[in-house]
């Protein structure tokens, strides 16, 4: 007793002996964590279908593709301009659903930023966007294609829907970090809603507005290879499903596979500095 | 003067760009045959179509427990491809990362690895694997696991070079070895955002994997495609709903998991 009264705040066991590991909740926590994902690792390797798997086979063949894909490309199907082509059209894809759900997602923003719109509005938009966002991308594009048939409409309105998603969060997260100051300042004035949205609220956000967007776009981008492939939207992604799918032929895969390579890195590289420049808090 | 002359430029400045992004827009729209007009008059025609079809009826419910098992099978599918992507991303963090790498060509090398590892889309992973792994859950594993292993590594990277500088030369001064070093400092103070981006990729991962699914044949993305292709609307509306549901409750799990630990 006495030794607690004269240092109240050293943590002790029932025998008086400082205790030297506090464990704490968040300890606890990750300590849970990391089991449950452990067992649940072990459970996925018992369960799995290894219906057909010969890996004795599997893997030497898939070595032997990987270096005809990655030493030998080449085109046979198509000639470089349709190949830069496709290309161009999975790039249309990608900056049309980025731009127009940036244009959407920005006047959304302003619904469910807290500060700039009331807490019923707010909380629909941001329950609305999380179960968009919740439906994985393809599904969406899907979906469209019964109603708009397949091709670009189909892919275009899918990848809007997740943009538009993703979007609301990032720009509703910088407007709420808008200066209180300047809003006042621009309401005591008696300025409306919508002056201090172009005045205030934009100027001071526009940079990092324009940074979202564009990782989006760099997003959107794998997105629109993804949609190629698994929904027929068109664009390189379809040409890498053919050659793997339909000619086997591994020399267009790598071929391609290059050019997307090259392009998402170009794609990442401007992000980067992006986000350097204009979040270093997040990058560094 | 000088004010009039900036604020003019600004405005230019802002034409030029506007006048880009329209360009662009107009261009982007020509070469994929995308009518604007003709998009959002569909909007209201799938909205009909999606309330008159997808939802769940009696018949459907009863493949319920098929589809259930299908989505464990995803769900175990992105949550492996994540943890053992976590352990090969670790290490190849430690030797990319500048506090800890112990050379410059080991980093660069790693990399490289997680900068083609991640910048390859998983469709092409998934679409190359399928050719000699065949139709099973191990293919679906393996393309998740690569873009797994790319991402977290330079996850991995940024959040040590940002965290133990400093404990780290403490160490170094006390003697202790490299893996010392690594064990009782870097990895304490990286571990909960390291569990933080684990959690953010295993969300990631699930949706991914109904993609690949659908392109390998395995798991939900299967059931999806196959209720799909045969027009069976109901059962694809029980399948998105499942789907839905189980990436929120992740989604609600990791997020209250991120409040404790960070």
């Amino acid at each position: 007793m006495e030794a607690i009264s004269i240092s109240p705040h050293i943590k002790r066991k029932a025998n008086g002996k400082i205790s030297i590991k506090t464990g704490n909740k968040s300890e606890r926590v990750m300590k849970w964590t990391i089991s449950t994902l452990t067992l649940l690792t072990i459970m996925a390797f018992l369960f799995f279908n290894y219906d057909g798997l010969d890996l004795a086979k599997a893997i030497p063949e898939t070595a032997y593709n990987l270096k005809v894909m990655f030493l030998e490309p080449g085109l046979s199907h198509f000639t470089w301009g349709a190949a830069f082509y496709q290309v161009g059209i999975t790039l249309g894809l990608a900056f049309l659903s980025t731009i127009l759900g940036a244009v959407i997602a920005f006047f959304l923003a302003l619904m469910a930023a807290t500060n700039l719109s009331n807490k019923w509005i707010s909380k629909t938009v941001r329950i609305f966007v999380a179960i968009v966002r919740a439906v994985p991308t393809v599904l969406w594009v899907l979906i469209f294609a019964i109603a708009a048939g397949l091709g670009s409409e189909a892919a275009i309105l899918g990848m809007l829907f997740h943009s538009i998603a993703y979007l609301v969060k990032a720009f509703s997260e910088a407007f709420e970090e808008v200066d209180k100051g300047i809003m006042e300042a621009l309401k005591a004035t008696g300025a409306s809603w919508w002056h201090i949205v172009t005045h205030a609220v934009v100027p001071s956000t526009f940079t990092y507005l324009l940074s979202w967007t564009f990782l989006r776009f760099e997003i959107n981008f794998s997105v629109a290879v993804a949609m190629g492939a698994a929904a027929g939207a068109g664009g390189i992604g379809f040409e890498l499903f053919m050659a793997s799918g339909f000619y086997f032929d591994m020399r267009e895969v790598g071929l391609i596979t290059y050019m997307i390579l090259l392009l998402a890195i170009i794609l990442e590289l401007m992000s980067t500095r992006l986000k350097n420049r204009y979040f270093p808090a997040t990058a560094k | 003067m000088n004010e009039k002359v900036m604020r003019n430029q600004r405005k230019w400045q802002t034409i030029l760009f506007a006048g880009i992004i329209i360009a662009l827009t107009y261009l982007s729209s020509d070469i994929t045959d995308f009518n604007i007009v003709h998009g959002i008059a569909t909007l209201p025609d799938a909205a009909i179509w999606i309330f008159s079809n997808l939802f769940v009826t009696q018949e459907s419910l009863e493949r319920l427990p098929k589809i259930l098992g299908k989505l464990a099978e995803t769900i175990l599918m992105s949550i492996a491809a994540t943890t053992t992507g976590t352990v090969v991303a670790l290490f190849l963090g430690l030797m990319g990362s500048k506090t800890t790498g112990t050379s410059n060509a080991l980093a660069m090398f790693a990399r490289f690895i997680a900068s083609v590892a991640r910048n390859i889309p998983v469709v092409a992973w998934a679409l190359i694997l399928l050719l000699s792994f065949g139709q099973n859950s191990v293919t679906g594993y393996l393309a998740l696991f690569v873009g797994s292993v790319g991402f977290l590594t330079r996850a991995f990277i940024e959040s040590i070079d940002e965290a133990s500088q400093s404990a780290v030369e403490a160490l170094r001064a006390t003697g202790a070895t490299y893996f010392q070093i690594v064990y009782k400092a870097v990895i304490p103070q990286c571990l909960p955002q390291m569990i933080s981006w684990i959690l953010f990729m295993i969300e990631t991962n699930i949706r991914s994997a109904t993609l690949v699914g659908i392109l390998t044949g395995t798991g939900i993305g299967y059931s999806f495609d196959l209720y799909y292709k045969t027009l069976n609307y109901n059962a694809v509306a029980l399948v998105t709903l499942c789907i839905v549901l189980s990436v929120i409750v992740i989604e609600l799990m990791s997020n209250h998991i991120r409040k404790v630990i960070l």
